[in-house]
C-alpha cells in the first residue's frame, strides 16, 4: 500500500495559500477578494489537520472546527457589509471604494 | 492507492484554486471555490478527519457558499474591467509571491524529510464522539465563546444589511 509523506499535504497547503493571497493583491471585485480570503483560510485549515494527523492528536481539528465558525461568522458580517456598500456606492470595485485614503 | 487518491485530489484543488483567481465573473469563482472544497474534503477524510470532513462540506461547501452565491445574484454582479492595480502591485506582486511560495516549501521539505508518512486508518482520532468530548472538555470556554461571536455576527450583519444610509 502506497503512503502520501506530510510534507506533501504541507506544500499543497502552501501552494492554495499563495494562490489566495495572489487573488487577494491582484483582484478587484470585492466579492472576489472575500472568496480569496476563504481559500486562504481553507489552505490553513489544511496544514490544523495535517499537523494533528502528524501529532496523533485531536487538538488541530479542533482549531480547525473554531476557523469554520470564525469564517461563517466573518462571511455573514462581511457580506452585509458589501451589501451596505454597494447600496451606498452603487459599485463592488475595490479602487473605487477608497475614501478613508483621502 | 493512497498517492493516487491524494494527486487526485489535489491536482483538483490546484486547478479550482488556480480558476478562482483567474476567472473574470464572481460566480465561476464561486463554483471553482466549492469544488477547492470538496477536494479538501476528501483530503481531511484521508487525513483521518471524518467530522471535520462532514463539517467542511456542510458548513463551507453548503452554507457559506450559498451566501456567497445568494449575495452575487442580489448584487447582479457583472464581469470585471480590465483596470490595473496599483504600479506596486503589478510589480513587486508576483516576484514577492513566488518567493514566499519557494521559501515554505523548502522549509517544509527541510523541516519534515522523512516525517510520518500518511496511510488512510493510520489515526482514527478525529470521530465525532473524541471532538465532542475535546469540545467540552479541554475547549469548553473557547466553544462558549464561540457561541456569543455568532450572536454578535447576527445581530451584527442584522443591523449592517437593513441600515439605510444617505
Amino acid at each position: 500500500m502506497s503512503t502520501v509523506p506530510i510534507s506533501y499535504f504541507l506544500t499543497l497547503s502552501a501552494v492554495l495559500f499563495a494562490l489566495g493571497v495572489a487573488g487577494f493583491l491582484f483582484r478587484r471585485n470585492v466579492i472576489t477578494v472575500f472568496m480569496s480570503i476563504e481559500l486562504m483560510l481553507n489552505a490553513v485549515n489544511l496544514s490544523f489537520v495535517t499537523f494533528s494527523y502528524q501529532l496523533k492528536k485531536v487538538d488541530g481539528h479542533l482549531f480547525t472546527f473554531f476557523v469554520m465558525v470564525v469564517a461563517a461568522a466573518e462571511a455573514a458580517v462581511g457580506l452585509a457589509i458589501i451589501l451596505t456598500i454597494f447600496k451606498n456606492r452603487k459599485t463592488l470595485n475595490i479602487d473605487e471604494v477608497d475614501s478613508m485614503k483621502d | 492507492m493512497d498517492l493516487i487518491l491524494f494527486g487526485i485530489f489535489a491536482v483538483v484543488a490546484v486547478l479550482c484554486a488556480i480558476n478562482v483567481v483567474v476567472q473574470t465573473h464572481p460566480i465561476s469563482s464561486a463554483i471553482s471555490l466549492v469544488g477547492v472544497m470538496g477536494s479538501l474534503a476528501v483530503l481531511y477524510l484521508l487525513l483521518g478527519a471524518e467530522f471535520i470532513a462532514a463539517a467542511q462540506v456542510i458548513v463551507y461547501a453548503g452554507a457559506i457558499m450559498v451566501l456567497f452565491v445568494f449575495v452575487i445574484m442580489l448584487l447582479n454582479a457583472g464581469t470585471e474591467g480590465k483596470k490595473g492595480r496599483s504600479l506596486m502591485v503589478q510589480l513587486l506582486g508576483a516576484p514577492l509571491l513566488v518567493a514566499f511560495l519557494g521559501l515554505t516549501c523548502y522549509f517544509v521539505q527541510r523541516l519534515f524529510p522523512q516525517a510520518d508518512e500518511v496511510h488512510f486508518g493510520g489515526f482514527t482520532g478525529g470521530t465525532a464522539k473524541a471532538i465532542g468530548e475535546a469540545l467540552f472538555t479541554t475547549y469548553l470556554l473557547p466553544f462558549e465563546v464561540t457561541s456569543v461571536l455568532i450572536l454578535i455576527a447576527i445581530i451584527g450583519a442584522i443591523v449592517l444589511a437593513r441600515k439605510e444610509m444617505d
